[in-house]
Order: structure tokens, then C-alpha cells, then sequence
């Protein structure tokens, strides 16, 4: 078993026919991701990836068709909230949202939504998930990843992969890799992915990537420590040279008031007894150190 | 986005709150001229005039940005004091002038987003006029919290619940318009937050001179949401370019997030949160960071050209750290835009470069015939970054 997806994915994607929307539902096909359908108003009845995949004019018709069951979405940040909706008005259990730069407020009802239909969201601003060797909805680079045990969540993009990377180097393989998000307001937090990984069998170790900013770090650390006991974790935070009252690339990535610091975040993992790696390269051995053999 | 203080109250009375009278001022004279007119208020209980700087810093009261007056020359003396002031780095351009308040009753009332709820957040309190970090930090119990619904705001009920619980006393109903008039605020321009410190009862003078009492917005804190500017064209007016660094702006231009440090290494990456470590790791290694500078996803050659002017405009940089995970940028690309780049520099800079991810080969090709310095890990590009940077110092 992984988390989110898997073999059963069916996944549609909304915005398929854009040059990123199209791009990655490439790549996420050559990967064995199983899509299913695409979606973009006023295109429905096109084929689109050489023929690979038909499109749908809206994800109700999708889902009727095809029996899509999970969505990946590329829209730009004016129309990404409200394919959100789309998406869980049809009946799609989980949602990704790839799209970057969604204004805060438009993600409030936005989430409330997805809760009302008891649907998933992960994102936005997020990199989507891989579950190695079955199936990849986002962007991560499919080529990083090995099949194994470990969970990874992060709440950024290429950092993750610069992490994940560094245990396929070190012969350390994923079961499910999880980007939710550098946004405030995002569907899916640290805490959601852990009690997803704590209920997968496969998922024998954790890695946990986080930043400056909030504090989901700090309540993941302290579901971590009730939860998780018995799993081996490492964590990573980004931002300890941030300066205060910054906004660090991530609208969320943001230290204020003296609130959301690398040292809070890092005191409350180890507080948990979560060793923190000071460069993602140390992932893999803070792993092993923590008892995880692959 | 922060905004100042009187761009704030005008977005306040755009939405009907109440906000004592107040004018802005750019000279001593123009200062002196409000001031006449709010000493000649028959409302005005004090006989004074407040004059307050408009600049973006926490602690302008304490830096002498805020003073009392109680004549025309006095006003114009105290304006020009002020707008002669640099607090905290920044110089003071504008003055706001108001009747100065007879403050009955201090409050503290505001609505931010709460990320761990995922919902906007009202805090409120009836210890106002000091820092709410403080009072929180004091007194936890004076502060009352209470969420706005996602889909319905603040309905009637929720406001008036809010306004009792903050304990406005006789001034209830104005309490309960407020909030539900904040959170208008908010709504409307796509605020982050919108703070009210203080929130106060001022006494002032009635028909008759009889003594009135109201509850008004006294100061105004509003941060607007950068994701959402581009569907508030007015509010780019609102950018205190005081309060940028130059480059920030020239940053924006390229779509290029770029913040300004102290250091003296500087740095190029793909993505936030590599970038945030990219600088950890020089700082591990014992550099400082120069900036931080995300070129994003998919940047192309002419991107990463501009990136690298401004890191080099900035003239204490002495090596720079390139670090690009290929997704969706793809390596060969900025290859090239550093080759072009580098041509074209007028300053001969110590570049390390680490590509990795997609057609890092064909990158790792183009940077070995143009004799480029390569990494191939994160702390390896760091330590030879540092140790560049050392060498130009020695």
C-alpha cells in the first residue's frame, strides 16, 4: 500500500491542454500513472497527449466517463479555486493542486468545500506525490525516486527533491513522497500525511521537510511524539538564516513576531525525539541512526 | 504588502468604519495648515493636533515619530522635526495630522488569517493601545479569540457574541459593527490582516459642547496579500518604495523573488525552500549568504541572466553559489543563461555551479568547456563558495 495514490489512481487533469498542464500529464503518463481523462472548457472531444487521452469540457463529464477518481490541477491562480470546487463537486476523492501564487483568501471556502464533500486536497502550491514504481500526480521528476520504505512529507518542491534524491543515492527507496504545500492555506498538513503514513503498512520510516513559517511543524512534531513512536524519523528544517518579517519565496515561508522560527521548529522536533539533519545529504544516515534498516 | 497607516484608514472608511478625521501632510506648511483646521474643530477636546510619521517600522512613537501639538507653530515645528527624522533606516516623507483624542477606554481588535484553522481569525481585547505579543504573553485570559465562518463571514450573532465577549460595554453595537466591517476590509482588499491598536472610546464635543462618547479606529494596521495585487490595480500606488531595497523592485520586474542579506556569498536557486537551504548550508559552511533568490520554475536563459545582474549589483558579493535541481527548469538552459551572463559581467566574480535533475548532462558539457567551477553536492558547492569567497578577501 502507499498513501493518496497507487495503482488505482485514475486520475484527470484539469488544464491539461496548457504548455505545464500538458508537459507533466506527459510525464506523469510515461511514469504509469494511469490518466484517465483531461479537462479544459470548450476542448472536450479532443484527444490530447498524441491521442493517449481523451478531454472532457468539465470533470462531472470526466468522471461519468471514465470513472476518474483523482485530479491533478494546472490552472492558473485566478481559476485554480475554482477548480477545486469542480473537482470535488464531481465526486473526485483527492485532489492535487499544482498552481502557484492563489490568493489566500480565495482558498478559504475553497477548503471548507473540499471538507463539506469529505474529499482530499493537497496543495496548492504543492509538488503533488509519487508513489515509486506505481504512480506520480505533480511535477516531482519521476527519475529521483526507488521503490522502499520511506515516507516523505515536505511542504516544498525542489528542496524535497533534493532530499529524496539524497536517500535514493543512499540506497534508501520511498514509499509514498508527498509535497503539501508552501501556501498559509493548504488542504493537507504535516499532521494529515503522518496519520496516513502511521496507517500504511509499507511505511516503515519518515522523513519530515519542513520550513519557517506557521507551525505545523511544532503539532507535528507533537503527533509524532503520541503517534509515532515506534517509526524511525529525521527531519529537515529550511530557513535558519531567514531574516525576520521576510516572506521566503513561499507566501507561508515567513518568520513574525518571533513566531514560526527554524528553533522553535527544530526544539520541538527534538523535544519529540526527531533528529533534525543540518543538510538534507544527512537524511539517510539520521534514518539509520534512528534504527530504520532498509 | 504593508501599507501606511493613512492608506490603511482610508481602506477602513471605504468600507463605513468610523475613523477620527485626519489629512496628510508632506511639508511642514501643509502640516500647519491641518492643524488649523483640526484646532478650530468645535469636536476637538483636547485643543491639540497628533502628528504621527508614515513610515513602515514598528516603534515609531518611541524613534519621537509621534507628537502632540497644541498650535499652528507648534505643529509646523513638530511636523518639521519629524518629517526631518530617519527611524530605523527609513526617512519619514509624510506626516498624518489629526484632532489629538481624549481617549476614554483602550481596546484591541483584529482579524488575521489563521493558518492552522484555515480560517480568519478575529483577536480581540480590552487591554489595548500596547503590543498584543505582550498582553498575550502576560495575560493570556484578556484576549479573546473567536473564527470567522468560511462561507459565511461573521453573521449578526457572531459579531454581537464577539463584541460581548471583548467587553465594549455601553459601545456593543459599535463593537459588533466594527469587526463585521474589518472583516469587509479584509474581504475587499484581500488582506492578510487588519489590525486596529487601539481600538478606543474618545470623548469629544457634541452640539452644545456637551460631552460625546464614541468608539473609533485610532491607528490601522493592513497587510495586503501579494498573490492578490494584481486584481487591486490601485493598491500598487500603496508600495512604500522606502521600505524596498532597490533590487527587490528590479527583482519583480524579472518575476524573480530576490531578498537582500548581509553577507558576501551570493546565491542562485530553483525553488523556495532549496533556496532557504542553499543559504543555511553557506552558512554551515562559514560564509554568510548574500541574498536569497529564487528564479523559480522553468526559468529560461534570459531569466537567469537577469538574476545575476543583481546579484552582482550588489558590490560586497565575492563568490557566487548557483544550485539548480532540474524539474521542471532544465539544466542545459541555465547553463546557458550563465555562460551569457558571465560575458556580459563587468565584474570578475568567483561562480560555483551545481546542476543536477533534468539534462544536468548536457548543463555539466556546456559549464566544463566554458570552464565553469562544479559541485556535485550541496555541501560541496557550499564549502567551495565560502572558500572562493575567502580567497577574494584575502
Amino acid at each position: 500500500m502507499s498513501i493518496l495514490i497507487g495503482r488505482d489512481t485514475r486520475l484527470v487533469v484539469q488544464g491539461i491542454t496548457g504548455r505545464e498542464g500538458e508537459f507533466h500529464s506527459r510525464a506523469m503518463l510515461e511514469y504509469g500513472t494511469n490518466v484517465v481523462a483531461g479537462m479544459t472548457p470548450g476542448k472536450g472531444g479532443q484527444l490530447a497527449l498524441d491521442g493517449a487521452v481523451p478531454v472532457f469540457n468539465t470533470v462531472a463529464r470526466a468522471v461519468a466517463e471514465t470513472g476518474a477518481n483523482t485530479s491533478c490541477i494546472f490552472v492558473p491562480a485566478a481559476g485554480a479555486p475554482d477548480a477545486v470546487l469542480e473537482a470535488v463537486a464531481a465526486g473526485i476523492a483527492t485532489v492535487f493542486c499544482i498552481t502557484e501564487g492563489i490568493p489566500a483568501l480565495d482558498m478559504i471556502p475553497a477548503v471548507e468545500m473540499v471538507r463539506a464533500h469529505g474529499a482530499r486536497l493537497i496543495g496548492p502550491n504543492c509538488p503533488g506525490a509519487t508513489s515509486p514504481g506505481r504512480a506520480k500526480v505533480g511535477i516531482i521528476p519521476g527519475s529521483i525516486h526507488a521503490e522502499g520504505g520511506v515516507g516523505v512529507v515536505s511542504r516544498s518542491g525542489t528542496l524535497t527533491y533534493e532530499a529524496v534524491q539524497a536517500m535514493t543515492d543512499a540506497g534508501l527507496g520511498q514509499s509514498t513522497c508527498v509535497g503539501i504545500g508552501g501556501d498559509p492555506v493548504i488542504g493537507t498538513q504535516f499532521i494529515d500525511v503522518l496519520r496516513l503514513f502511521a496507517d500504511d503498512a509499507e511505511t516503515e520510516a519518515i522523513v519530515l521537510i519542513g520550513e519557517i513559517g506557521g507551525a505545523a511543524e511544532e503539532e507535528a512534531a507533537a503527533f509524532a511524539a503520541e503517534h509515532l513512536s515506534g517509526t524511525p524519523m529525521a527531519a529537515f528544517i529550511a530557513g535558519r538564516t531567514a531574516p525576520e518579517g521576510k516572506r521566503m519565496g513561499h507566501a507561508g515561508a515567513i518568520v513574525s513576531g518571533g513566531r514560526g522560527t527554524a528553533a522553535s521548529k527544530v526544539e520541538a522536533l527534538e523535544a519529540a525525539g526527531i533528529r533534525v539533519a543540518g543538510s538534507p545529504t544527512e537524511l539517510p544516515a539520521l534514518l539509520r541512526e534512528a534504527g530504520y534498516r532498509a | 504588502m504593508k501599507i501606511h497607516e493613512a492608506d490603511a484608514k482610508s481602506l477602513l472608511v471605504a468600507q463605513g468604519l468610523p475613523v477620527p478625521p485626519w489629512e496628510v501632510a508632506l511639508t511642514p506648511t501643509q502640516a500647519r495648515a491641518a492643524a488649523v483646521r483640526f484646532l478650530a474643530d468645535p469636536a476637538n477636546a483636547t485643543g491639540k493636533v497628533v502628528i504621527k510619521a508614515q513610515v513602515l517600522v514598528v516603534g515609531r512613537g518611541k524613534a519621537g515619530g509621534v507628537k502632540l501639538a497644541a498650535s499652528a507653530d507648534e505643529a509646523e515645528d513638530v511636523a518639521a522635526q519629524i518629517l526631518a527624522l530617519e527611524i530605523k533606516g527609513l526617512p519619514v516623507r509624510r506626516v498624518l495630522v489629526g484632532p489629538a483624542a481624549e481617549i476614554v477606554k483602550e481596546y484591541y481588535l483584529s482579524v488575521l488569517l489563521d493558518r492552522a484553522t484555515k480560517r480568519l481569525m478575529f483577536i480581540g481585547s480590552a487591554e489595548g493601545g500596547v503590543e498584543i505579543e505582550q498582553v498575550a504573553a502576560e495575560r493570556p485570559e484578556a484576549i479573546v479569540y473567536e473564527h470567522a465562518d468560511p462561507l459565511l463571514g461573521l453573521p449578526d450573532y457572531a459579531a454581537r457574541e464577539l463584541a460581548f465577549k471583548v467587553g465594549f460595554g455601553p459601545h456593543w453595537k459599535a463593537g459588533a459593527a466594527i469587526a463585521k466591517g474589518l472583516l469587509r476590509t479584509m474581504l475587499a482588499n484581500d488582506a492578510d490582516l487588519v489590525e486596529i491598536n487601539p481600538l478606543a472610546v474618545i470623548r469629544e464635543h457634541g452640539a452644545q459642547g456637551v460631552p460625546v462618547e464614541r468608539l473609533v479606529c485610532l491607528d490601522a494596521k493592513i497587510t495586503l496579500d501579494d498573490s492578490a495585487l494584481t486584481r487591486h490595480p490601485g493598491h500598487e500606488a500603496l508600495r512604500d518604495l522606502d521600505a524596498e531595497d532597490p533590487t527587490d523592485i528590479e527583482a519583480r520586474r524579472y518575476d524573480l523573488t530576490f531578498i537582500k542579506l548581509d553577507g558576501d556569498i551570493g546565491c542562485m536557486v530553483n525553488g523556495a525552500g532549496l533556496a532557504m537551504t542553499t543559504m543555511d548550508l553557506v552558512k554551515r559552511a562559514g560564509g554568510e549568504p548574500a541574498n536569497f533568490l529564487d528564479i523559480g520554475g522553468g526559468a529560461k536563459a534570459d531569466r537567469v541572466a537577469a538574476a545575476m545582474r543583481l546579484i552582482l549589483d550588489d558590490p560586497s558579493v565575492k563568490a557566487i553559489l548557483v544550485n539548480i535541481f532540474g524539474g521542471i527548469t532544465r539544466g542545459d538552459e541555465v547553463a546557458r543563461g550563465l555562460i551569457e551572463a558571465r560575458a556580459q559581467q563587468e565584474r570578475d566574480v568567483p561562480m560555483i555551479v551545481r546542476i543536477v535533475g533534468t539534462n544536468a548532462e548536457e548543463a555539466a558539457e556546456l559549464l566544463q568547456a566554458a570552464s565553469f567551477v562544479t559541485a556535485a553536492s550541496l555541501d560541496e558547492a557550499a564549502a567551495k563558495a565560502v572558500a572562493a569567497a575567502r580567497q577574494v578577501t584575502a
